[in-house]
Parts: structure tokens; sequence; C-alpha cells
């Protein structure tokens, strides 16, 4: 809800089409092709009529940018692909770099720092601007962390699949999130922030994980 | 010998992980090569248009390989280097063992090479009593120790310096010293005087202009200039895609191999081979002979999305910025290319069959993709291996039949908003059986091997439990509450 309610706040009309479900990342990922077109599909029909997609995550945004090659020699769903995934934004770029806004009144307290999560880092190129977002929170001490760009080591499948790399990848994250000293660590995707609050909360660690929608719509100081 | 164990890259990252020592050598390559390669970067004005470049000439050449190669072969021929053509490993083997063969050398001097090492020739040659001595530093270490090459660029890099003053202590029958000038002095004493005995000097090739017959070997020991120089025969051993069309193309490239490599803006030595030597009096060999090799790189090429595969350069930059080489080393890939582009490489030259965990072995970071100085996109390629490994008609993987199923239930559970709403109804019901304290901690026993994946995550982490309010009650709530704009 706090995606909606900063959407709000910048004048924006927001609607959720109940029909939606699941982008069909995790099939694509995990190399079934067929599903994720099916739902690669279902997901055009549903946005393709919508003036501009907004979502609260990264990867999910990037795989709807992914949807044409899974109409190989099919002109026309390619043709619907790319026209629904030219207007898909994810929250922070669409916030700073198309409705040309970095402060949004919010309020928080805490030493915050940034994850970034690899899909909006290095699909959507966002960089920067999550980090404007942050900076301009009324409150909010932002303390950038080391190798803040590297992996979570969630990468999806890949967590369950080799659960030990994985959680070797995540304690070099949480090892960094410790030396910031922050009270809260902050990303655009949900998935990142329960890998990362998941080693968290097992290890008994105070720091708390925010999604940065949560940290935008906050008012309180 | 070594094995190969490309097929189990579980169980080698297992074992990798519980490696302290491994760890430690991991940490300081990530921290030291990540480091310099930024470096080296900034001290070029436009990084990323040399990126752009170095691609465009490996594309343009890959659309005409087969113009650029004759083309090649045609221009080294006028110098007097012979070539032979090998369809696979074993033919490359073959050749290279006549051509040593013939002149009556029972040793041979080589220079560090990713080809040779991907056609097993040292198995080869001492199959057939031939002594290969490899004469890199590090790659000779590995050769004492029977092992194969844990980095494309730095063979070693999984040893101490502890280790290795114990194996030259039992190899080479030195008193141990942790003096790394003693030990480096050691190695060179005695690979001097193999370079003054081999007759024969086999190395690989960084790049082969076309438009010149010249060959490019890229070093920082003087090793790669000896072996090529020395013997009077040498045999270069060059994968088909090494080829770029013009001698101006090798700026673009000296420029980011090095920087992107070892972090250095030019490497200490660089071999420029032209045609074999003119007069008796001239230094260097009295032949030379390449090998091209395409073991798998036809087929490569003749898939628009595989075919970026041959842009390669062989920098090991993808290795460096790997988390998940980072963690497990470069062994555990099983295979003489490791990290993300030995995890798109080695299923392709060996059989998606006998390499179907590679693909899956990454996070889809795309740390690689980033640092990659051709820009390869490899999740892309990474991704394009797991469509034909889930296609059991083009691979003839059998993957699960669990997963196979959970997909066809994810796809048909996730597809309609009715479904979906039940199946969250349904794991709010079934969770009770493990929240506890408002999270959902270590799941064993029973329920993780009904569900896998929840004894797989909670080994390690804690879940979070569904919100007692989805994100639709909370949509529709709004909506009655007349505040739905």
């Amino acid at each position: 809800m706090s995606t909606v309610e900063v959407l709000e706040r910048v004048g924006c009309d927001v609607d959720f089409d109940e029909r939606q479900t699941c982008c069909g990342q995790p099939a694509f990922n995990t190399g079934y092709r067929r599903e994720a077109s099916d739902f690669a599909k279902r997901f055009i029909e549903i946005f393709e009529d919508a003036e501009t997609i907004v979502s609260p995550s990264g990867s999910c945004t990037a795989m709807v940018k992914h949807f044409h090659e899974l109409f190989p020699g099919d002109e026309e769903w390619r043709h619907r692909a790319e026209s629904v995934a030219a207007k898909t934004h994810d929250l922070c770029g669409f916030l700073v770099n198309l409705l040309k806004v970095d402060d949004l009144g919010a309020a928080f307290s805490g030493r915050v720092t940034w994850h970034d999560a690899c899909h909006g880092l290095r699909d959507l190129c966002l960089r920067d601007e999550p980090r404007q977002l942050l900076r301009n929170v009324k409150g909010l001490e932002f303390v950038e962390m080391t190798n803040a760009d590297v992996c979570c080591g969630f990468g999806g499948t890949f967590s369950v699949k080799y659960p030990e790399i994985s959680a070797g990848i995540l304690d070099n994250k949480i090892e960094a999130i410790e030396k910031a000293n922050v009270t809260t660590v902050v990303s655009g995707d949900s998935s990142c922030l329960m890998q990362i609050g998941g080693r968290l909360s097992r290890i008994g660690s105070k720091v708390k994980t925010m999604h940065i929608a949560e940290i935008l719509a906050s008012r309180e100081t | 010998m070594h094995h190969l164990t490309s097929d189990n890259f579980d169980q080698n990252a297992r074992e990798a992980l519980r490696d302290p020592v491994l760890h430690g050598a991991l940490r300081n390559l990530a921290d030291n090569f990540v480091e310099r390669r930024r470096i080296a970067m900034s001290s070029v004005d436009d990084w990323e248009g040399l990126r752009t470049r170095a691609r465009a000439i490996k594309d343009e050449t890959l659309a005409h390989l087969d113009e650029y190669l004759l083309q090649f072969v045609e221009n080294a021929e006028k110098g007097g280097v012979k070539f032979h053509w090998a369809r696979d490993g074993a033919e490359a083997c073959r050749i290279v063992l006549e051509l040593v063969k013939a002149s009556g050398a029972e040793m041979v001097v080589k220079s560090k090479s990713m080809a040779t090492e991907e056609i097993h020739l040292n198995d080869a040659l001492e199959a057939a009593g031939i002594e290969p001595i490899e004469t890199d530093l590090g790659e000779w270490i590995i050769q004492l120790a029977h092992e194969i090459p844990s980095h494309i660029v730095v063979p070693a890099i999984h040893k101490t310096k502890g280790q290795i003053a114990d194996l030259f202590v039992e190899k080479v029958g030195i008193e141990k010293t942790g003096d790394v000038d003693v030990l480096t002095g050691t190695a060179r004493r005695i690979l001097r005087q193999k370079f003054a005995e081999a007759k024969v000097g086999i190395s690989g090739v960084n790049f082969g202009v076309a438009e010149t017959g010249t060959i490019l070997i890229l070093e920082n020991e003087g090793n790669i200039r000896m072996t090529t120089g020395l013997p009077q025969k040498h045999i270069a051993v060059m994968g088909i895609e090494k080829v770029v069309p013009r001698f101006t193309d090798l700026d673009v490239f000296l420029k980011l191999l090095p920087r992107s490599g070892t972090g250095q803006r030019l490497t200490a030595y660089q071999s420029l081979i032209t045609g074999v030597k003119k007069r008796p009096d001239d230094e260097g060999p009295d032949e030379i002979h390449v090998v091209l090799l395409d073991n798998g790189r036809s087929k490569m090429l003749s898939h628009p999305v595989t075919r970026q595969s041959l842009a390669c350069i062989r920098c090991g930059a993808c290795l460096n910025a790997c988390p998940v080489y980072q963690q497990v080393g470069g062994h555990a890939y099983g295979s003489v290319y490791p990290g993300p582009i030995g995890a798109v490489i080695t299923p392709q030259l060996m059989g998606l069959s006998k390499a179907k965990q590679l693909p899956y072995a990454s996070s889809l970071c795309g740390a690689c993709r980033e640092v990659c100085p051709v820009k390869i996109d490899i999740p892309e390629l990474l991704l394009h291996l797991r469509a034909e490994i889930a296609d059991n008609n083009a691979s003839n993987v059998k993957r699960k039949f669990s997963e196979r199923l959970a997909f066809k239930l994810y796809g048909s559970m996730w597809s309609r908003a009715g479904r979906y709403n039940f199946g969250t109804k349904a794991a709010r019901v079934m969770q009770k059986l493990v929240v506890r304290k408002g999270k959902i901690g270590k799941v064993s026993g029973f329920i993780a091997k009904l569900v896998p994946p929840l004894g797989a995550w909670t080994a390690w982490r804690d879940a979070p439990p569904i919100a007692p309010k989805t994100f639709r009650q909370q949509w529709r709530e709004k909506l009655r509450s007349g505040n739905g704009n």
C-alpha cells in the first residue's frame, strides 16, 4: 500500500487490476519458457491499455522488459510486449526520471543504508535515483555501505538450489550491513529484502529491512 | 591425472565452501583484482566506447569468420607459417603429437594456454611418452601438483605461499622456505635449463591478425617469448575465434585485456610473431605451426544468442567479479573454464548433459556482464542454456519430475487471480505448521522433505509468514471506503 500512497501523493491516479498475478520470472529464469510466455501474454492483455505501469520491484520490471524474447517469430506478440515494456517502470525510476520528483516530503528517523538489487541496478540502470530519494527524506541519515552493488545471493531458485553458496554470498552482505552500523537496510526488491531480512532475523540482529516505498510513504520522525 | 567433474558442481561447491584456505585466497582475489581493475580502467578516457568498439570488431569478425580466417592463413603462410585444422580436441592433440614426434623431441616447453588446457594436450603428450613442461610459474605449480587451473588468468590462485613452498620441497627437493624470491628463483633456474634443451615450444594465441598473418601473445614473465623463440619448432594452438581483421584492432584489445584481466595498463611482454626466421643467423624458430581449433566453436557460431560466447578474450574479469566464483573458486566448476564464462562455455563445449548444473550456478546478478570488456551478455547465455535444458527434446537432459511438476503447478495456480487468492489462503492455513513467534525458523524433518525449497531456505534464513492482510484485501477496503482516487 506504501507504493499506492507514494504515487497518489505525487498526483497519480492509481488503479490496481485485480486480475493480475505474476510476471512469470521464476519460470523464465529456470528455463521454462512456455510457462513464462503464458504469464507474459496474460500480463500484456491485462496491462496494455494502461497509460503507465509502475512496479515496486526492479526484478518484475526487468522481466517485463524481457517479455519480447519469449515470442520468437511472432511479430504481433513481440510488438505488444515491446509496447508494454516501454511504459513499465520501477517506482524509483518513475518518480525521479519521469516525474522529476526526488523529494516526497517523507520523514523517517534512522540510520539507513541502501542495497542495490541487481535488476534495478544492472537491468534498469538505477543507481543514483533511490539514493537521491532517500537523502531527501527528513530525519533520515543515509550511509553508503561497502559493496552496496554486490548481489545478496538471492537469485530466485538459486537461493534454494544452492542454499550454501547463496548463504555465503549473503553473509558478506550481512557483514557490510553490520559494519555500516545502521538501523535499517532499504532496497527496491522484496526478494532481496526477504533474503537479507531472513538472515538478519536468524542471527538475532536488530537491523530492520524496509522497502523504499515504505520509507517514502513514512511521515513519522 | 586430473578429473573433470563439470557435472558435480553442487558437491564440488560444498567441498570448496568448507575450505578456509581457499576462502582466504578468493577473498584476496576479489579485493585486489576488482580494485586494480577499477583503477586501471579509469586511466582510459572512454572505457564504454572502447568496449563498444571491441564488441563491434568481434561481431564483425564472427559474422565473416570464414573469410577472415582464410585471409589470416593466407598472409601467415607468406611468412612460412604452416596451418593445421582440427575439428575437435582429439584431432588437435593428434596433430600436435605428430609434429612433436617428427622433431624427435621427448620433452616440450609450454606456455600458458587455455586452448591446450581445453583439449587436455598435456595428458595426450604424456600418454605418448613426451614430457610437457609448463613454463608459466602458476601453470608450473599446478602441473607439479597434478591439478587443473582454477582461474583463467591466475591458474594457481587457490594455492597459498605455504602450500607452494611445501610443493617445492616435495617435488623439486629444495629446503623449505617462505621467501618468494627463492621460490621463483628456483623455478627460473629449472625452467631456463628446459628452455635451453627444448626442441619444441607450444603456446596459445591471444589474437591472430588477418591483415598481416601476425600472432599476438601477451604475458608477464617472459616465458612465452622463450617458448616461442628458443626452440626450432613453435606450435601454436589457436581457437578459430581468435582472429581479428586489422592490425589496428589490436590497439583496442591491448587497452582492454590487461586492464580487465590483471588491472595492468599493459602486460610486461607482447610478442608479435609474423612468420619464421628469414635468414639462418636470425633468431627465432625454423618452423611455426598453427593448429586451428574448432572443438564446438562452429556450433556456438551458428546460433545468434550463443555466438557471443566466441567474443570472449579470456581476461577473467567475470570470474573476479562473480559472487558465486568468489565463494567456491574455480575447481568447483569441474572444467578448465570456470566462473561465469565457464558456466556458459563448458556446457557448449562438452554438451549440456555433461554440465547441466553449470548454467544454474549463478544468481543472475549481472556483475559479469558489467565488467566484460567485450560486453558478453552472460546472463542471457545462462538463460538460453537453462531454456535448452528445460526443453527435454532440445537437450536430452532429464529434468527432475518434481521440478517440472512445480512449474506446472506454478503455471496453473499463479496464472489466475482466483486461484492465486485461493493459494494464499491455503498457504496461510498451512503455514500454521511452521510459523513460530511470527516467523518461520529452521524447518527440518517431514515438512522439509515434503517441501524441499522450504527446508533449503530455512536452513540459513528465517522466512516471513504471509501478511495477515494481503494487498488485495487492503486495496478493496480502500475502494469501499471511497478513497480510491
